[in-house]
């Protein structure tokens, strides 16, 4: 069983793109769960996706009675002069007791911390803070209680931030392991014009074609670029740009240019996290079906109690519900990317 | 799975399409049937409508696997229509408007409970048992599968 310094319990920290998927995650042992509105105020604005006010208020009801958090992603940036979206979701998220409003912009930061200042605040990954400076800003300015870090730092990185930053800290464990500069990734506005930032659309589905050919095999395109092409049979999952394959010049063959489609698993490493001062673990995955993050849910419930245990975490089970059945450690073992 | 108009999503007319056009299965016996189905789901789950938003006045295609037609759905909250019209058969693929399929498998999703069980309850016990046979046959598996998102 772990002791002394590792006895602080994990918050498991769920995503819930539907309030299906949000009583789901909290009847699975989620401790919180994470959500936006059915707007450009949070980074995941799918079309189908998200919370009406009244959904929010109605689910942050199920998840209190059952002793759940809802943490409320208000963690896109207002763009110029289009900043009343944004207040008007802090203040409806405060309204409606989320028990953390995400937040990234320092201009919506500063109106929640100013007109709520009893509102818990967390930074969202969005922010792109990976540095005791940058965190400490942060943390002085806005009072900030907690950050998401960026999904580039390895654990002992983690473990010298801890001992410095004041806050508490919240690390992805599993799902989409995206390793663009998070906050900053401008590749969807290049091809479509919407912003992934701005707009909170990464690969707006409007602007995503899938084409059969009479082989059956598939391309996928965004905005017109082919993104990728697949042998009729092979699965082909949501084309995004950063994990897409491309011709180029000194290859012959096409190739995953930026990144390989992957999923973070980090049940491996759950003790060392939580070692190294990691409060609360993040599930990936808002525009995942309602079964997933039930199934998802469930099996991290069961990791996490059996490690804080000191019992082995049946983490083979969780192979099945990575992007192509494949999985990497990413920064968190090693920085060994491309 | 789904298209602005069903004519954007509907192929040429060669390989096994052409033979299923030129020998089809008898469909009228169905239509009543899937009316009935869909006027029901829309009845006990109204905010389907809400989630699927601006989508709700296009039409969409969907091709059960291996079924020699495909499904057309038009949902519109005042006049909901499910209708069932011949294709030729293949793998599941989304064609025409990405948005528009993304946002019902969306709004499907958010549904608690699950709609198979909702026809099955329109037929009583004989429906009940006919659904628990077709998911042993199929092994059926909640979830496990790929998600396209």
């Amino acid at each position: 069983m772990m002791t002394g310094e590792d006895t602080i319990r994990p918050e498991l920290v769920c995503p819930a793109g539907t309030p299906a998927s949000l009583r789901a995650a909290v009847d699975a042992g989620a401790d919180a769960v994470y959500c936006g509105f059915q707007n450009a105020t949070n980074a995941r604005n799918f079309p189908g996706l998200n919370f009406t006010l009244m959904e929010l208020e109605h689910s942050v009801a199920y998840a209190h009675k059952n002793g759940a958090k809802v943490l409320l992603a208000v963690n896109s940036f207002p763009p110029a002069g289009q900043t009343a979206l944004w207040k008007q979701a802090v203040d409806d998220g405060v309204r409606l007791g989320a028990d953390a409003l995400i937040v990234a912009d320092i201009g919506v930061a500063h109106y929640a911390a100013t007109h709520h200042p009893e509102q818990r605040l967390h930074l969202s990954v969005q922010a792109g803070a990976p540095s005791v400076e940058a965190i400490r800003f942060y943390t002085e300015e806005f009072g900030i209680k907690r950050v998401v870090l960026p999904r580039i730092l390895t654990i002992p990185e983690i473990k010298a931030l801890h001992a410095e930053i004041g806050c508490e800290i919240e690390c992805f464990i599993f799902g989409n392991h995206g390793l663009m500069a998070e906050g900053r990734c401008s590749l969807t506005n290049y091809i479509t014009g919407l912003s992934t930032n701005m707009d909170g659309v990464c690969s707006p589905a409007a602007n995503v074609e899938y084409i059969e050919d009479a082989q059956r095999n598939l391309t996928v395109k965004l905005g017109g670029f082919t993104l990728d092409c697949f042998a009729c049979g092979a699965m082909a999952g949501y084309p995004t740009i950063c994990k897409g394959r491309y011709m180029a010049p000194h290859r012959d063959d096409a190739y995953y240019a930026f990144e390989e489609p992957l999923s973070l698993n980090l049940a491996e490493l759950l003790p060392d996290l939580v070692k190294a001062g990691v409060t609360a673990f993040k599930i990936e995955g808002r525009q995942r079906s309602r079964a997933y993050v039930k199934a998802v849910v469930t099996a991290w419930r069961a990791a996490v109690d059996n490690i804080m245990a000191g019992r082995e975490p049946r983490i083979a089970d969780l192979l099945a519900f990575t992007e192509g059945h494949k999985q990497t450690q990413g920064a968190a073992a090693s920085k060994r990317w491309r | 799975m789904a298209a602005d108009t069903i004519s954007s999503s509907i192929r040429p007319l060669d390989g096994p399409g052409a033979l299923l056009r030129l020998a089809p299965v008898p469909l009228f016996p169905l239509q009543p049937l899937l009316g009935r189905i869909v006027r029901k789901i829309a009845a006990l789950r109204p905010e389907i409508f809400d989630r699927i938003g601006p989508h709700t006045a296009k039409c969409f295609i969907i091709d059960p696997e291996n079924m020699p037609f495909v499904l057309v759905l038009h949902p519109d909250p005042e006049r909901p229509r499910l209708r069932a019209a011949l294709f030729f058969t293949r793998e599941l693929v989304i064609e025409g408007d990405t948005e528009a399929a993304v946002c019902l498998r969306n709004a499907l999703d958010d549904l608690d409970g699950s709609i198979a069980d909702d026809i099955a309850d329109m037929f009583g016990p004989p429906g009940r048992a006919a659904l628990a046979l077709l998911r042993r046959v199929g092994n059926h598996d909640d979830g496990r599968g790929h998600d396209p998102a």
